[in-house]
């Protein structure tokens, strides 16, 4: 496969969030704002670029019978040193996203991307691959946090731009399904043409 | 991808060996965090306690009081202008939010009058019940400004007292007065204690 198409695969194409619709848990929870996705998906995009490029490292090493466990091991401990680099040095960040940073390590596009790509190619394609999904995971967060924001608290990165207090509907969890739904429902739309 | 047959020893290696160089990475990273992460949290409550406590600029003194029935301590900074006791920043927290729990950072003067609140964890609905975050909502919280829970009636007015509920988010409001509630009772025990 050619390298630009495995890096642009997840932007839109393949986007892990819209297209392959894995990780819907942190994608519906933290998207109340775009700064809270934004920063969710800059931090599943470290832990998915590092799992990635240390899986397609260990792949010959890692014995098929243990691959999952072995896979969980080293997610876990990425998102561990993510937390704690983020309570460290971004704690406005670590107290708005709270107990959804942990919580990467059981999103499945993590998981995924490491059984699914990087168990079975290259290091620097993994590399890429890493790179691409977590920036379509990211894009993909943006756009709904940056609706239910808009629509929510009529503000865009927490700068109030209309006066009011906003529809609370797209903050509660309903609003999250009813714009996460409606992007998917674009994006397919946009494909097919 | 045809992997010849491994023996269990080897998985057990292979597992040993990928946890062994996952906690000692851990352990590294632990290490060189450890400080910024304990400076920001105890920069945190410092500056609550600045926010709760306007116009203070002496020491504070802090202490732990249990309150009858209750199953958690609650911490009290005394704050004292020279020998003077100007008010105390109180630590408090309530059981009874709508998410579980919630703690607060109060402010009393001498007299016990509340003159500031800050939230410091809570988890209630963004758009309702984080109204009682000044920050999201100056309305409901201001309303305590100024006001002794001696003589102010710390219950939403549903229930027969003064404070107004936000709306839809009565759960929260109740658990709001439930921690100023017990951040008073707190404040007047330290007092006690501080006279003697």
């Amino acid at each position: 496969m050619n390298k630009l198409k495995i890096l642009t695969n997840g932007f839109i194409k393949e986007n892990p969030t819209l297209v392959l619709v894995l990780g819907t848990c942190p994608t519906l929870a933290v998207t109340t704002s775009l700064t809270n996705a934004l920063g969710m998906g800059l931090a599943t995009t470290f832990v998915l670029i590092m799992s990635n490029l240390l899986i397609s490292m260990l792949k010959s090493l890692i014995p098929d019978k243990v691959r999952i466990a072995a896979y969980i091991i080293v997610i876990a401990t990425f998102v561990s040193i993510v937390d704690l680099l983020i309570q460290a040095y971004v704690p406005v960040l670590a107290s708005s996203l709270g107990i959804f940073i942990p919580l990467i390590v059981v999103n499945c596009i993590v998981l995924g991307r490491a059984e699914a790509f990087a168990s079975k190619n290259s290091v620097f394609d993994s590399l890429l691959d890493g790179i691409g999904m977590g920036v379509g995971f990211t894009i993909a967060l943006s756009i709904i946090g940056f609706i239910r924001e808009l629509l929510g608290a009529f503000s865009i990165l927490g700068q109030k731009i209309i006066p009011g207090d906003g529809i609370l509907m797209f903050v509660l969890a309903p609003g999250a399904f009813f714009v996460f739904g409606f992007t998917i429902a674009l994006v397919r739309r946009l494909q097919k043409k | 991808m045809a992997k010849k047959e491994t023996t269990l020893l080897q998985l057990v290696l292979s597992l040993c060996l990928i946890s062994i160089v996952a906690a000692a990475g851990l352990a590294a990273v632990y290490t060189i965090t450890k400080e910024p992460i304990s400076i920001s949290q105890k920069q945190k409550k410092v500056d609550a306690i600045k926010s709760v406590l306007p116009g203070f600029k002496g020491q504070t003194q802090e202490s732990k009081i249990l309150l009858p029935n209750d199953e958690d301590s609650v911490t009290v900074n005394l704050a004292f202008n020279g020998n003077q006791l100007f008010g105390a920043a109180v630590e408090t927290y309530t059981d009874k939010a709508f998410k579980g729990s919630f703690t607060l950072m109060v402010g009393f003067d001498s007299l016990g009058n509340i003159i500031g609140t800050e939230v410091l964890t809570a988890n209630e609905t963004p758009g309702l019940g984080d109204k009682i975050d000044k920050k999201k909502d100056a309305n409901f919280s201001a309303q305590f400004l100024k006001k002794n829970p001696t003589e102010f009636n710390m219950k939403v007015k549903k229930d027969g007292g003064d404070v107004d509920a936000i709306t839809a988010a009565t759960i929260s409001s109740r658990a709001f007065c439930d921690a100023l509630t017990r951040a008073h009772s707190a404040f007047l025990k330290a007092k006690e204690v501080s006279n003697e």
